[in-house]
């Protein structure tokens, strides 16, 4: 309560804001009130839910024998892709950009993108909307998503991939398909996607040629046909019955599958679709580890994960609970400039503040990264966006191998669950490693 | 060239067939499919493809360029992705065929089940006989013509996509109507009839298309009132 009032003896019950109806549940019920449909935004959940920070390693001891900080060797190269195709993917980091398509990024993001990814030897993503020509040049390994939709697919840009990634689900809509909003549909965007310019587009929630796992099995086989069983075929997940749609993407020839939990981004969703739909990264990956391990395909079929990955110790943690690499996209959009407090005005013209805008969806992003309007997008210049990557990336590989060190690896793979403990119950029982000072995994 | 897939395998003819040495029109025929997946992939070359007997799943998917004529039926995704070219099935054909195509023409001489079209991009879809439910689902642009009867939820979410059926409709889906036939459309739609060898009259279908009424979410505002 303001000193004022209570100086001036107010009865402070009155005042009391409901736990029930706290301002931001107020403000979106005026808001539907106003303009009878759901709450459409960008970037991912906003809740409190556990997640990496939940767990602590536990480092060398008189048991375990550390590796020199500095000086000692310890490898991040992972091998993606290699149970069926020809030329699997060689990544000199486990870090890989997510795929996120042009029309909700403008073309400068993904030059950076690109350019960043090429530079730290790791791959980057297409989305919906299809392959550019500046992302291809800029990527020199680019993977190529087979999206409900099919915007932009086309069998060149097929043998022009170094990868396919069939996406089944997104961490931050599994179940939903894409939006991109009528203001970001320019012509370029609207030609490549085969739609009138300024339409709200709407992205198909299912593949228009299959309807279940049988069919995706046959699926694959006719995109490795296609390529001649040259380059991996991934399938994208969003993290909801996490051991059953692993078993599933084991079972259709996945070569690697990209698991997205619900903390994943978006350009474009429905609030109530971010908020409550799937389940955090955190109870994901274990889940899914555990289905490799149940069908003897761990290591053998590789696991990406992403939703919410944004330091070393993130990606550790991954790595430890079984992970072969994760997946950013959103921390890659926040190293690029997202939500950074410079042009005060536009995010003002927005009704938003640095550090909470998610404005992606109207294409007037005030840093110049989901944006088609010249202007704006003249504001992230490739050459800087693309280092502003590269130092992220690279300060995020450092950390990796500091925390491997301290656990005695000399490769971030040999990280293992054992090396870690909970803080919390929850976490605990999610990622079945025993709560911090005791022995005690609930559930198991 | 002759090919058999009773003594060699899929993967030795598709490769075959992906060769680059390829000359325009070079004619090949694939003897006993036996419903076999994936059949002719992805060919980017104008050759002539017979194939004698019936396919699988997704035969001539992803097509460019080639003409691909089965002699015999088609399962599921027959032609989806097609950029051009031309496929004839003298039989009938499964779901979603034509899905997501951006050009080329497809003829289906009999009937075709579900989704016939959906999420065309352009690909032209003749059909001699009937179709299923939510024929030219999201379809964007391009031309479904069905000769015969239509399905329930005919074009449903349907955008820039021109339907024309010479039969019954069961239902049409959200947000498409019945649309004037112009001269213009019985020009285009007799053209594609003979491309197609499909000998009935423009004058008999009757044209469907997008109100555009879901082009764009509708905002009340009721705060302005």
């Amino acid at each position: 309560m303001p000193s004022e009032l209570k100086r001036q003896n107010f009865d402070p019950r009155p005042l009391r804001p409901s736990s029930t109806f706290p301002d931001h549940v107020l403000a979106e019920i005026h808001r539907a009130a106003d303009q009878g449909v759901y709450e459409i935004r960008g970037f991912g959940a906003k809740r409190s839910i556990p997640t990496f920070d939940d767990l602590l390693f536990l480092g060398a001891s008189m048991s375990r024998y550390p590796l020199e900080g500095y000086r000692e060797r310890c490898d991040t190269n992972v091998v993606i892709g290699d149970r069926f195709a020809k030329r699997p993917l060689d990544l000199k980091i486990p870090i890989t950009i997510a795929g996120m398509s042009f029309g909700a990024l403008g073309a400068n993001a993904k030059e950076s993108i690109g350019l960043a990814a090429t530079q730290m030897g790791t791959s980057t993503t297409t989305g919906d909307g299809g392959m550019t020509d500046e992302e291809r040049l800029s990527s020199k390994t680019l993977i190529y998503q087979v999206l409900p939709s099919r915007y932009g697919l086309n069998p060149d840009d097929v043998r022009r991939a170094d990868a396919l990634e069939v996406v089944v689900g997104q961490g931050a809509k599994p179940g939903g398909g894409g939006m991109l909003l009528g203001q970001k549909i320019t012509e370029r965007v609207a030609g490549m996607r085969d739609l009138p310019v300024g339409i709200d587009q709407r992205s198909a929630c299912r593949h228009p040629d299959w309807t279940g796992p049988d069919d995706l099995e046959i699926k694959v086989q006719e995109l490795r046909e296609i390529t001649d069983w040259k380059i991996p075929i991934l399938i994208k997940i969003g993290a909801t019955r996490v051991q059953f749609d692993v078993a599933l993407a084991i079972k259709a020839g996945a070569d690697a599958i990209v698991l997205d939990g619900m903390q994943g981004g978006t350009a474009a969703t429905q609030d109530v679709f971010i908020e409550h739909v799937g389940i955090p990264t955190l109870p994901a990956v274990r889940q899914a580890v555990d289905a490799l391990v149940e069908l003897d395909m761990h290591r053998k079929v590789q696991l990406i994960v992403s939703g919410g990955i944004r330091s070393g110790a993130d990606v550790a943690k991954a790595l430890a609970l079984g992970a072969d690499a994760v997946s950013i996209g959103s921390a890659a959009m926040v190293a690029l400039g997202c939500n950074r407090p410079v042009y005060l005005e536009d995010y003002e013209k927005l009704g938003t503040l640095p550090g909470c805008c998610h404005h992606c969806h109207t294409g007037r992003c005030p840093v110049g990264i989901t944006t088609q309007d010249p202007e704006l997008e003249a504001r992230l210049r490739p050459e800087q966006g693309s280092r502003w990557l590269r130092n992220y990336l690279s300060t995020m590989v450092l950390e990796l191998q500091t925390l491997a060190r301290a656990c005695g690896k000399s490769h971030v793979q040999n990280l293992e669950p054992e090396d870690m403990v909970a803080l919390t119950v929850e976490a605990a029982a999610m990622a079945k490693v025993p709560l911090a000072g005791t022995s005690w995994i609930p559930g198991a | 060239m002759q090919f058999d897939l009773a003594t060699q395998s899929l993967r030795e003819i598709n490769a075959a067939l992906h060769h680059s040495d390829r000359e325009e029109g070079e004619e090949f025929v694939i003897a006993h499919p036996k419903g076999t997946h994936s059949v002719a992939v992805g060919l980017s070359d104008a050759i002539n493809v017979t194939i004698d007997g019936h396919v699988g799943y997704y035969c001539a998917g992803m097509n460019k360029n080639a003409s691909i004529h089965i002699a015999g039926n088609a399962g599921p995704g027959l032609a989806e992705n097609m950029m051009s070219g031309r496929v004839v099935v003298d039989g009938n054909a499964s779901q979603y065929a034509g899905a997501s195509g951006h050009g080329g023409l497809l003829v289906i001489k009999g009937n075709t089940s579900s989704r016939c079209g959906i999420s065309m991009k352009g690909i032209n879809i003749v059909v001699g006989g009937s179709i299923g439910h939510f024929g030219a689902f999201m379809a964007q642009s391009g031309r479904l013509v069905v000769c015969g009867d239509c399905g329930g939820n005919l074009g449903d979410s349907i955008y820039e996509a021109h339907i024309f059926v010479r039969g019954e409709i069961d239902s049409l889906g959200s947000d498409c109507i019945e649309k004037e036939m112009t001269p213009d459309h019985k020009r285009e739609l007799q053209n594609l009839l003979q491309n197609a060898g499909i000998h009935y009259s423009a004058a008999e279908f009757r044209r469907y298309g997008s109100e555009r009424t879901l082009y764009n979410f509708n905002i009340d505002n009721a705060d302005a009132i």
